[in-house]
């Protein structure tokens, strides 16, 4: 796992002594420091409309931006971490569990359940940085594999939205094998012909990038996005080299070939219902229903 | 006991040096002066396997650590010409370049059974060591192993992996040459082939690099061996961005074999000679080559086709599942109540 501290939430900017109410309407843009109308920055997607910076969203604010309204059925909800580890940094897990779950309102890393897109019915996954750095842990996994296993039974296409920093390192080995579960789900859904649509955003990297990160069929990112194995410090540290400009970006993958493309927040949901089109396309003309 | 003569010694050990030495001594005085000491140097030795006995029952989570990473204990060529002497190896992932950091090669178990050996080479020397990455692996090495893994199933020869690392290579061309999809796809294909794998922890388990040669239908680690998500140094270095506070985070990890037989995410444990692995070579690869002719025969008893594959995938969906923990809490709290 690795820990990212620039590029954070969005800071709200200090309030004076008679402006608290009116602050807690504006945002200071980390790319250009422009202060921005918390209303126009969501209707523009939480995107600085000055210098195309994106603002991280929460796993609700990603359904609504891709789900048909009202379409969401959330499953596996019941599944809660548990502290086999009896784990203890500056705070004990348990306690950052539960003040992870107060902060997001929700009480794992990733959300999980069917939706359409478009009219396309999905098993659809959405992972949530907010929760402890959206770190896989078991339940991340099992979550992950029960969706993947739903989705085929059911036949349906599968998108994972990743946001994170990795595996999990308050349950140890647990979290670690959580990379090998994913990864044999996902590949007996494969073999069985399901599409699967996977979508990085800021950030995603070590064991969740090293397993059904990088497993889609279509591998989607979003633009600026960090992705990689390792963490920049890590490789700076241990090859001693100047990393090259953009290393690790989205932009950066594109161009040597590790992902398929870049699509903008704006459109993000128009090119994956073009995606699941086709696809169905291909197989209704051989007579085969895939989704509806 | 035929213990090696030690130049990179634990602080722990510190206490059998000096019967180490005094055994040398005796050695070389029974020689010049052409004496029998064999009585008294008998002594000594079975002094020092009592010493090396009571100091490995007791080793810490951190001086597991050490144990795992010391520079002398035995390398997959060990290993690899004692399992299998008649070895014929192979090259490259048909895409970049050969990474030595892993080798594979096939041969003959006890003269009549072929298998592939597969695992991360740390080296032998200083010279090795920096060829081979000290077994940090790049995205060619994981496609290497894949391929070799093809291989071996083509030849309907099982696959033992032997895993010694201290993760996957972080490097700048590692990244660009796809690190994740590398490791991703392994993962994946793994659970596709159909002649039976066994993975052993043999030193250092380090993370996703680990895992990436290491989905088997068994999972196996010797005695002083560590397996774990992060190294304690990036794990310390991530919670206080301080890499010092290392051996106090080891203890956290519960990265050791014992630690994760405990939680009954690994098959079994494979013991090491007293003192560890690395005072005794030719033990420590004889035991692991019983190990594997073991469960070489109990492969048998499967056949190898699709019924081999549901077994790894369900070993998989169980194992770390919610459900596994789960019960693992469960026997934790009833034990401490009949505590």
């Amino acid at each position: 796992m690795i820990s990212f501290k620039k590029n954070n939430t969005p800071k709200i900017v200090k309030p004076g002594p008679n402006l608290e109410a009116e602050a807690r309407d504006w945002t200071k843009c980390p790319g250009c420091r422009a202060l921005l109308y918390n209303k126009h920055l969501s209707e523009n997607y939480q995107i600085c409309p000055k210098c195309n910076h994106h603002f991280r969203l929460n796993s609700r604010e990603w359904l609504r931006l891709l789900s048909d309204e009202g379409s969401f059925c959330p499953l596996f909800e019941e599944f809660e971490a548990e502290d086999i580890l009896e784990f203890t940094d500056n705070e004990t897990y348990v306690e950052r569990i539960k003040k992870a779950c107060k902060k997001t309102n929700a009480n794992e890393a990733i959300q999980t359940g069917t939706c359409t897109i478009e009219g396309h019915k999905i098993a659809i996954g959405v992972m949530n940085f907010h929760f402890i750095g959206g770190s896989m842990g078991v339940v991340v996994g099992e979550k992950i594999v029960r969706l993947t296993t739903l989705a085929t039974e059911q036949k349906l296409p599968l998108l994972i939205l990743s946001a994170s920093g990795g595996a999990r390192m308050q349950e140890g080995m647990f979290s670690l094998l959580q990379m090998a579960r994913t990864a044999g789900a996902i590949g007996r859904f494969q073999k069985e012909n399901g599409l699967y649509l996977s979508l990085l955003t800021h950030p995603t990297t070590g064991g969740v990038s090293a397993s059904y990160a990088f497993l889609g069929d279509v591998i989607i990112a979003e633009p600026q996005a960090l992705i990689g194995f390792a963490g920049a410090r890590v490789i700076e540290q241990t090859t001693r080299q100047k990393l090259p400009p953009r290393f690790q970006t989205a932009e950066f993958l594109v161009e040597h070939g590790q992902i398929d493309k870049i699509v903008e927040r704006k459109v993000m949901k128009k090119v994956i219902a073009r995606i699941l089109s086709f696809y169905q396309e291909g197989w209704s003309s051989h007579g085969v229903k895939k989704n509806e | 006991m035929e213990s090696k003569k030690m130049s990179n010694l634990l602080s722990f050990e510190k206490p059998v040096a000096q019967i180490q030495r005094r055994i040398e001594d005796l050695e070389k005085e029974s020689q010049e002066k052409n004496i029998d000491l064999s009585v008294s140097i008998e002594q000594l030795r079975t002094e020092l396997k009592l010493e090396l006995q009571q100091i490995f029952s007791q080793l810490s989570r951190w001086e597991k650590v050490m144990v795992a990473r010391h520079p002398e204990r035995p390398k997959l060529i060990d290993y690899i010409k004692v399992l299998i002497p008649d070895y014929l190896y192979f090259c490259g992932d048909r895409l970049f370049r050969d990474d030595p950091a892993i080798f594979g090669a096939m041969g003959h178990i006890n003269d009549n059974q072929l298998i592939m050996v597969i695992g991360h080479y740390k080296g032998k020397n200083t010279r090795d060591n920096i060829q081979c990455n000290f077994g940090m692996a790049n995205p060619e090495g994981y496609r290497k192993a894949l391929r070799l893994m093809r291989l071996a199933e083509k030849f309907r020869a099982p696959i033992v992996t032997l895993i010694d690392t201290p993760g996957a290579y972080p490097g700048i061309e590692a990244e660009e040459h796809g690190q994740s999809e590398a490791i991703a796809m392994n993962l994946r294909e793994m659970f596709q082939l159909k002649v039976p794998i066994l993975s052993i922890v043999t030193g250092e388990g380090g993370s996703g690099g680990a895992l990436g040669i290491g989905v088997g239908d068994k999972i196996m680690m010797m005695e002083h061996a560590i397996y774990s998500v992060i190294s304690p140094e990036g794990c310390a270095s991530i919670l206080w961005r301080d890499a010092s506070k290392a051996s106090e985070v080891a203890e956290k990890l519960k990265l050791t074999a014992q630690d994760i037989m405990k939680f009954k995410l690994i098959d079994e444990i494979i013991n090491e000679p007293v003192g560890g692995a690395h005072r005794n070579h030719r033990e420590a690869t004889d035991s692991v080559k019983k190990c594997i002719l073991q469960w070489l025969n109990q492969s048998e008893k499967i056949s190898w086709n699709q019924d081999l594959l549901d077994q790894r995938y369900e070993k998989y969906i169980r194992l770390a599942s919610f459900d596994h923990v789960k019960n693992l809490m469960k026997d934790i709290r009833s034990s401490e109540e009949n505590l």
